[in-house]
């Protein structure tokens, strides 16, 4: 059969409807051919944004629906400078506007499941939405349970303002304002692997930066359920050096493990040997893949999404990718640059296969700023390439910033993290000249 | 019949070529959208920068760019970058002088010099957009004044152009300026010697603002 081209498919239409109109005839099977491919993305997010937008700038004629449940997107990044209370909120509020001006319908509607065999979405205000081709960016969801009697409840006194910021964030925030100089925070953190992982470890320097000049008697505890962190080093340093011994780390070798219950009303943790009291407790649980990957049977046992690292295509349901912190990226980390490169990657092989042309070769990278005090920025970097036998998104360069970086160094970074994020909210939300 | 001869002919055409795909995948690289999709989250959407502190790298030339990629890239090892350099023709007379980077040279070491060519050649064919930026009018006049006698020789057209493989500056970040100034005068980048003789009489004739002026004058233009 003749491979129809946009022009042609509407002399073609033209002609069938004139002739229906002289003959009664009609080519529904030339209808068909035209219908342009549809995608849809699940999630505004980091990797979702991205997707929706890179798609539809690779292919126009592909039908792009975004289906995200808010009408707008508070960034997870630069957060913690509003717990720390160096920055606002609103600045880290952004809208979809500029998705709908490059041809994305956007629908804000709350994704609730996935018919895989009728590639379907379903929403909860009863929408369904065809696709050829998904792309699920769900973020995280948390383990409510793991930790014993750490609930929805329970987070409203011990705040955890790990998912997309806003009133948890403020929550938070609050709290350390309300607390008297000489009080206990209680920072816990999960094991791997989790969204953000030196996030903790940023959350504990800005805090403690709103410490040392608002209630200098105070302390923060880390109770973590790891031995080792991100960026380590390059933490402990800026601890030692700017908060002396304001923050204290606790491995989990030493309380068996971290926290294993919490008691909110008494404002108390349990570790498998000890109890922690706290005046304020920042309690971060466990994490697994979105609520509607789990929905929709894209996780394995461990409540994460296995994908074809070249594709992000699911390994348990064809035509559906995952992206962003839900799907195993087996060698980038969990964070929003890893997130916004997967979705180019995945955007370029879903606009190739929808095409029928191979996916080609995909190139990944991550960067990520973390700032320790204002005007002080440690960062780590890396390039990565898919490995030969595809198991793995293999490191060709990268590594972190110098323990020893000079004053000028640490402020040219904290001024880069900055810049990072304006380009990569212009690269999600941002006019496109 | 003749049909049929020719679909054998395209057939045969074809199948060396696939099977020499299918031998050799270590050849393919990335496109250029995937290479290049990698730089902009920092660098900004068609190298148009978002943030002050990060440069813009659109439409500067091809050789800037690649110069500016593989000093980053060969920055602990410039021998192995000469050596490089010497077996490729097309680079033979490129220039590549020193630069400072904080993050560049982690990243830069995980691209191949063909694919840093793919990422220069793309960049160089992008518009450089003017920043969007305030300035300081008195002093962007002085500093009008002082490029037009000590820079524009090279950095023509008021610093908007970046022919001979300069810089563009008018309309760059001024904050990413005043980094790439207080290198070049901690000797943290290294410069031609004819900037070299020029920035000096800057410094040493305005001491207490000809740097500062420059940058206002560059983030003064606005297109």
């Amino acid at each position: 059969m003749l491979k129809l081209n946009r022009r042609s498919f509407i002399k073609a239409t033209g002609a069938s409807a004139a002739m229906g109109a002289i003959g009664g005839l009609t080519f529904p099977c030339i209808a068909g051919a035209d219908k342009h491919k549809k995608v849809v993305v699940v999630g505004g997010g980091s990797g979702g944004a991205i997707a929706a937008r890179y798609i539809k700038h690779a292919d126009k004629t592909i039908d792009v629906t975004l289906i995200e449940q808010n009408d707008h997107y508070y960034t997870c990044y630069m957060s913690n400078e509003v717990i720390g209370g160096e920055r606002d909120l609103d600045t880290t509020r952004f809208t979809y506007g500029e998705l709908q001006k490059d041809g994305i319908k956007v629908v804000h509607e709350r994704a609730s499941g996935i018919d895989a065999k009728k590639k379907m979405v379903m929403t909860d205000k009863g929408g369904s939405f065809p696709y050829e081709r998904l792309v699920v960016s769900p973020g995280i969801e948390f383990r409510w349970g793991d930790i014993e009697k750490y609930d929805e409840a329970a987070a409203e006194k011990m705040p955890h303002a790990y998912k997309a910021a806003g009133e948890q964030t403020m929550l938070l925030r609050k709290q350390l304002e309300a607390m008297k100089d000489g009080g206990t925070v209680l920072l816990v953190t999960p094991a791997n692997p989790f969204r953000c992982p030196p996030g903790p470890y940023e959350r504990a320097c800005q805090i403690a930066h709103y410490l040392k000049t608002n209630k200098p008697k105070s302390k923060i505890v880390i109770i973590d359920a790891k031995d080792k962190f991100s960026k380590q080093g390059l933490f402990t340093h800026a601890w030692k050096k700017l908060y002396k011994d304001m923050i204290e780390w606790i491995p989990a070798a030493d309380t068996g493990g971290g926290v294993v219950a919490v008691q909110a009303d008494k404002m108390k943790v349990s570790t498998e040997f000890d109890d922690f009291s706290g005046d304020v407790i920042n309690m971060i649980p466990p994490q697994k893949a979105g609520e509607i990957a789990q929905a929709g049977g894209l996780t394995d046992n461990g409540g994460w999404c296995p994908v074809h690292l070249d594709t992000f295509e699911s390994t348990i349901h064809p035509n559906v990718h995952v992206i962003g912190d839900a799907s195993i990226a087996t060698g980038l980390p969990k964070s929003g640059y890893a997130a916004n490169s997967e979705a180019k990657v995945c955007a370029a092989a879903v606009v190739a296969m929808l095409n029928d042309e191979d996916p080609g070769v995909p190139s990944y990278v991550n960067t990520c700023y973390s700032l320790a005090a204002p005007g002080y920025g440690i960062s780590v970097a890396s390039v990565h390439r898919l490995s030969a036998d595809k198991s793995k998104i293999e490191k060709i360069s990268g590594g972190l910033s110098d323990v020893e970086a000079s004053e000028e160094t640490l402020k040219r970074e904290a001024q880069y993290a900055y810049s990072w994020y304006d380009n990569i909210v212009s690269d999600m939300f941002g006019a496109r000249s | 019949m003749l049909k049929r001869a020719c679909l054998l002919c395209l057939f045969l055409w074809l199948a060396p070529s696939v099977n020499a795909e299918e031998k050799q995948p270590e050849n393919k690289i990335a496109s250029v959208e995937m290479l290049t999709g990698t730089c902009v989250a920092c660098h900004g959407v068609n190298g148009s920068s978002a943030g002050p502190a990060t440069p813009s790298i659109a439409g500067f030339t091809y050789e800037y760019l690649l110069s500016a990629l593989l000093a980053y890239k060969y920055d602990d090892d410039m021998k192995a970058l000469d050596e490089m350099l010497e077996k490729d023709p097309e680079l033979e007379d490129l220039e590549v002088l020193e630069r400072y980077g904080t993050i560049m040279g982690r990243i830069s070491k995980g691209y191949s010099m063909e694919e840093l060519k793919v990422i220069a050649r793309y960049f160089s064919k992008q518009r450089f957009q003017p920043a969007e930026q305030e300035y300081d009018a008195d002093m962007a006049m002085m500093g009008s004044k002082l490029h037009e006698s000590k820079c524009d020789k090279c950095h023509e057209d008021g610093g908007r152009s970046p022919i001979d493989d300069v810089g563009i500056l008018a309309g760059q970040w001024a904050h990413y300026l005043r980094y790439t100034l207080m290198d070049y005068h901690d000797r943290n980048r290294d410069m031609p010697s004819k900037m070299k003789k020029k920035l000096k009489e800057v410094w040493n004739d305005y001491p207490e603002e000809g740097i500062e002026a420059l940058i206002h004058y560059y983030a003064s233009v606005k297109k």
